[in-house]
């Protein structure tokens, strides 16, 4: 897989993110408005009126630009994107480009999702129209699967296994307590992870993240302006993005171990960044962890641990916050829930402020280079999107 | 020589204990168990697993389709073409329903016998709760292909009707319940009927004692009288464990009797439902080609316990409360037409340059990248293994959970489906399983037709003489 990349010539100079949660009160006009409104507001003296156009992800609360023109009364391009679950990373990753190209100056990536108005337990995806011969199987049963191939492949057994996965979300609401934003901000015991009530194979209620609304947003510009908007502007290094060929499902030398659309994104992104030993080079990775042994997976797929050994590192820390490499240290989707089209960008707001020491209490020592990871789909079936920030320039 | 060529018999695996509905509701029930169309099966369906089970004979090429059921999952629209789809039998295939009344079955027979058909016949027989019916009811079908020559198993050698109007039972359209007169005028009107129609059919073969009798009736009393006075020849197997199958009742007693039948001997089948209707068969020598292990008494064996509440849920008599989840949506027109042999027949796809098996089919093969060079093949016979799997408790289904198993089938081709007819808690990786058609699920009135898998379940060995023991000791 070929691309160029564009490496530190465009950068985020401003960002907005709304608390994530049940917003009962809210629409998703509102909750684009706070977005777009806290992140003009982050830049010094910008004025909304210099956007030359905007970039909207969302993938069920409207269609068509005028999703986000409407409610904030702009006349611009607005260009309305969806891909899944990396539906606002893909936001940000079209709206870079197209500051890369030349063809505007200024421009925002917005991501937004109204989830809680259905109504319903999870995540629905309105089908498009079918032939009603694709089971319907629930998010969480078709990546419960990824558990029992893993204890399979790597000889772990079912107890072992049950114990990574509740320390991964333990460590994910651990560090979303500390975080103002999170929808859920407080710590939740292992006995209780592990104990709560099973949902779909061996995942618990506690292994699944949240159904929340949401929104954030980006301004993004050519890297020589950043300074011109703020001193501490976040570079884009890499943003790669894979649909795969969808044939895990149907494929009989699929095992459910892996997602190789990350591993090729990844890898992409990776190369296009100059980075050669993740583990060691990036300072934080905010990681779609959907479910507990999603996050499991990737830890592997990401180049974080090596395969088969992604287990044992989450038991002794290494991705904690005070880890070798924390992952998820603003909570995760775990705390965050996972308002579809506002994710991809929560994440990067995560980079922004760990970057600019505006972390609070989950604050990291110097971080120069972050991650952020998307996944949309199922095992086997899916579209990865990875990106590569950092703080400084590369000479 | 005109008669049956092949035959088949399918029974649902779930069986409900008639005496769990007295301990319910203090009334109904009685001894024994009546046979239950799981929460994922219809008349449609379970007519296209008696129908597979039927294709035994030299060739399988019926020059008709002929459907009866008391119960059609559609009005206005016939049944019978989605079991033509699932045969995958040919455009120039005629196909048409005999439905609404239990006597629909002899039409369906008749029909058939006539050009060569094949004749199905499924039914799922309800009642209000605590009544007769819904005890003494049954789920299941049966399917008899017809031709002529040295094909021919069971030959017709006398056939008879008989019709007469009174009312005995009875049902309007859109009743689930049917009702009935009182016992004693029917049983008074019928057997004249039925002793009228055995007597002629006998006479056109010269058979004074036919070897083995089959007796089916809408009229319970009816059935169990007329049978007695054929003696051993005629004991109804199927009442006592599976019900009285309605207009399935005398298909599945024939594959049953068929099953049993040595060369030379005579099957004589009457029906005792508006009227009386008799078919005198004599069988065969080709008889040596019936299959074993998938016979009434087989399929009986196979028994799986449903509890009261949970048939009276399959059955819609319990409006339970569903999970926070949307609705299913029914499907759209257009797309299942253009993958009506996918979605009927489960016909994939297999790529003639690397041979790479593809289901659903595909036009862009995944292991070499040939576009547009498969050749299309049907899994629906092929057995798999189980490769992953997920019990799932948060989809929505009738009967919860639903069990998704990634199946790997033998030759080729992997497939995610639902699993059907399994103990959730009994799944395991490496577990076999083979296809089965099933509605999946109804949506806006529309009856959303597909595959799932089943566990291959080892029929015990049927042990004959227990039970013929244990359906005497019913009686």
């Amino acid at each position: 897989m070929a691309s160029n990349g564009i490496r530190d010539r465009v950068a985020i100079v401003g960002m907005g993110c709304t608390p994530f949660g049940e917003h009962w009160g809210r629409s998703i006009d509102d909750l684009l408005i706070d977005a777009v409104k806290e992140c003009v507001g982050s830049v010094d003296g910008f004025e909304q009126d210099t956007v030359d156009a905007y970039w909207l992800g969302t993938m069920g609360s409207g269609t068509s630009g005028m999703t986000l023109s409407r409610p904030l009364k702009v006349d611009r391009p607005v260009t309305r994107v969806e891909n899944y679950c990396a539906t606002g990373s893909e936001a940000v990753r079209n709206a870079a480009y197209a500051v890369a190209s030349g063809a505007y100056d200024c421009v925002m990536a917005v991501g937004g999702e109204k989830l809680k108005d259905s109504g319903f337990s999870g995540l629905v995806v309105p089908p498009a129209s079918n032939d009603g011969t694709a089971s319907e199987p629930s998010a969480p049963a078709m990546f419960s699967l990824l558990a029992p191939a893993y204890c399979q492949r790597y000889g772990v057994s079912e107890e072992q296994l049950k114990e990574v996965l509740t320390r991964i979300a333990w460590k994910n609401h651990k560090n979303g307590a500390r975080n103002s934003r999170a929808q859920f901000r407080s710590e939740v015991s292992m006995e209780k992870i592990a104990a709560s009530p099973i949902v779909a194979g061996q995942l618990g209620i506690f292994d699944c993240s949240g159904v929340a609304d949401g929104a954030a947003a980006a301004l993004i510009v050519r890297a020589e302006d950043a300074h011109r908007y703020t001193d501490k502007p976040m570079y884009i290094k890499g943003l790669s993005f894979v649909s795969g060929a969808a044939q895990g499902p149907v494929d009989p030398g699929y095992d459910f171990t892996s997602f190789g659309e990350v591993v090729m994104s990844a890898k992409d992104a990776y190369r296009q960044a100059g980075i050669e030993d993740p583990r060691r080079q990036l300072s934080l990775a905010e990681v779609h962890d959907c479910f507990t042994p999603t996050e499991l997976v990737l830890m592997e797929d990401l180049g974080f641990s090596e395969r088969g050994e992604g287990w044992k590192d989450v038991q002794a820390g290494t991705f904690d916050l005070d880890g070798e490499l924390p992952v998820n240290p603003d909570g995760g989707l775990k705390s965050f829930g996972h308002p579809i089209g506002a994710s991809g960008l929560r994440m990067l707001f995560e980079c922004w402020s760990q970057f600019r020491g505006e972390a609070g209490d989950r604050q990291l020592e110097r971080p120069e280079l972050g991650l952020t990871h998307n996944l949309g789909g199922s095992p086997g079936a899916c579209v990865s999107f990875v990106s590569v920030v950092g703080s400084e320039l590369d000479v | 020589m005109n008669g049956i060529v092949s035959y088949g018999a399918y029974l649902p695996r779930h069986r409900l204990d008639r005496a769990a509905i007295r301990k319910t509701l203090g009334q109904g029930g009685g001894r024994g168990t009546r046979s239950v169309a799981g929460y994922d099966e219809d008349t449609t369906s379970m007519a296209v697993e008696a129908a597979r089970r039927a294709r035994w004979g030299a060739s399988f090429a019926p020059a008709s389709l002929q459907f009866a059921t008391t119960a059609p999952a559609y009005a206005d629209k016939t049944n019978a073409n989605a079991i033509h789809a699932a045969l995958g039998l040919a455009p120039e295939v005629f196909a048409d329903d005999h439905a609404s009344a239990v006597r629909s079955a002899i039409g369906a027979l008749r029909a058939a016998a006539a050009d060569g058909g094949l004749a199905v016949l499924a039914d799922v027989r309800l009642g209000r709760p605590g009544s007769a019916d819904e005890a003494g009811g049954g789920d299941g079908a049966a399917a008899f292909l017809f031709g002529s020559g040295d094909d021919v198993v069971a030959e017709i050698v006398g056939r008879a009707s008989v019709t007469a109007e009174f009312l005995d039972r009875w049902r309007t359209p859109g009743q689930t319940a049917s009702s009935t007169w009182e016992e004693r005028f029917g049983l008074g009107e019928y057997l004249p009927l039925a002793q009228q129609a055995a007597q002629r059919a006998l006479a056109a073969a010269g058979v004074e004692r036919p070897d083995h009798v089959v007796v089916a009736s809408s009229h319970g009393r009816v059935a169990r009288t007329v049978a007695k006075s054929f003696g051993d020849a005629a004991t109804d197997r199927l009442e006592p464990v599976a019900g009285n199958l309605g207009a399935a009742h005398l298909g599945v007693q024939l594959v049953d009797a068929l099953d049993r039948a040595q060369p030379g001997e005579t099957v004589l089948a009457l029906s005792v439902a508006d009227g009386a209707d008799a078919f005198l068969l004599r069988v065969t020598d080709a008889i040596a080609r019936r299959p074993s292990g998938q016979g009434v008494v087989d399929q009986l064996a196979l028994a799986a316990d449903v509890d009261y509440a949970t048939f009276l849920t399959w059955r819609g008599g319990l409006d339970r409360e569903p999970p926070r989840r949307p609705d299913p949506v029914r499907y759209e027109a257009p797309p299942a037409a253009r993958a009506a042999a996918w979605k009927f027949g489960f016909v994939g796809s297999r790529c003639q340059q690397c041979e790479r098996m593809h289901v659903p089919p595909q036009r862009v093969c995944a292991g070499c990248g040939a576009t547009d060079l498969m050749t299309a093949e049907s899994l629906a016979d092929v057995e798999g293994t189980i490769a992953t799997y997920a019990v799932d408790r948060l989809a929505y289904s009738l009967s919860p959970p639903t069990v998704t198993v990634a199946v790997d089938f033998d030759g080729g081709g992997r497939f995610s489906c639902e699993l059907t007819d399994g103990d959730p808690s009994a799944v395991a990786v490496g577990g076999r399983v083979e296809m089965t058609f099933r509605r999946m699920y109804s949506a806006q009135g529309v009856h959303n037709y597909f595959w799932k898998a089943r566990p291959v379940v080892a029929a015990p060995t049927a042990d004959e003489p227990a039970l013929a023991a244990a359906t005497a000791k019913e009686l």
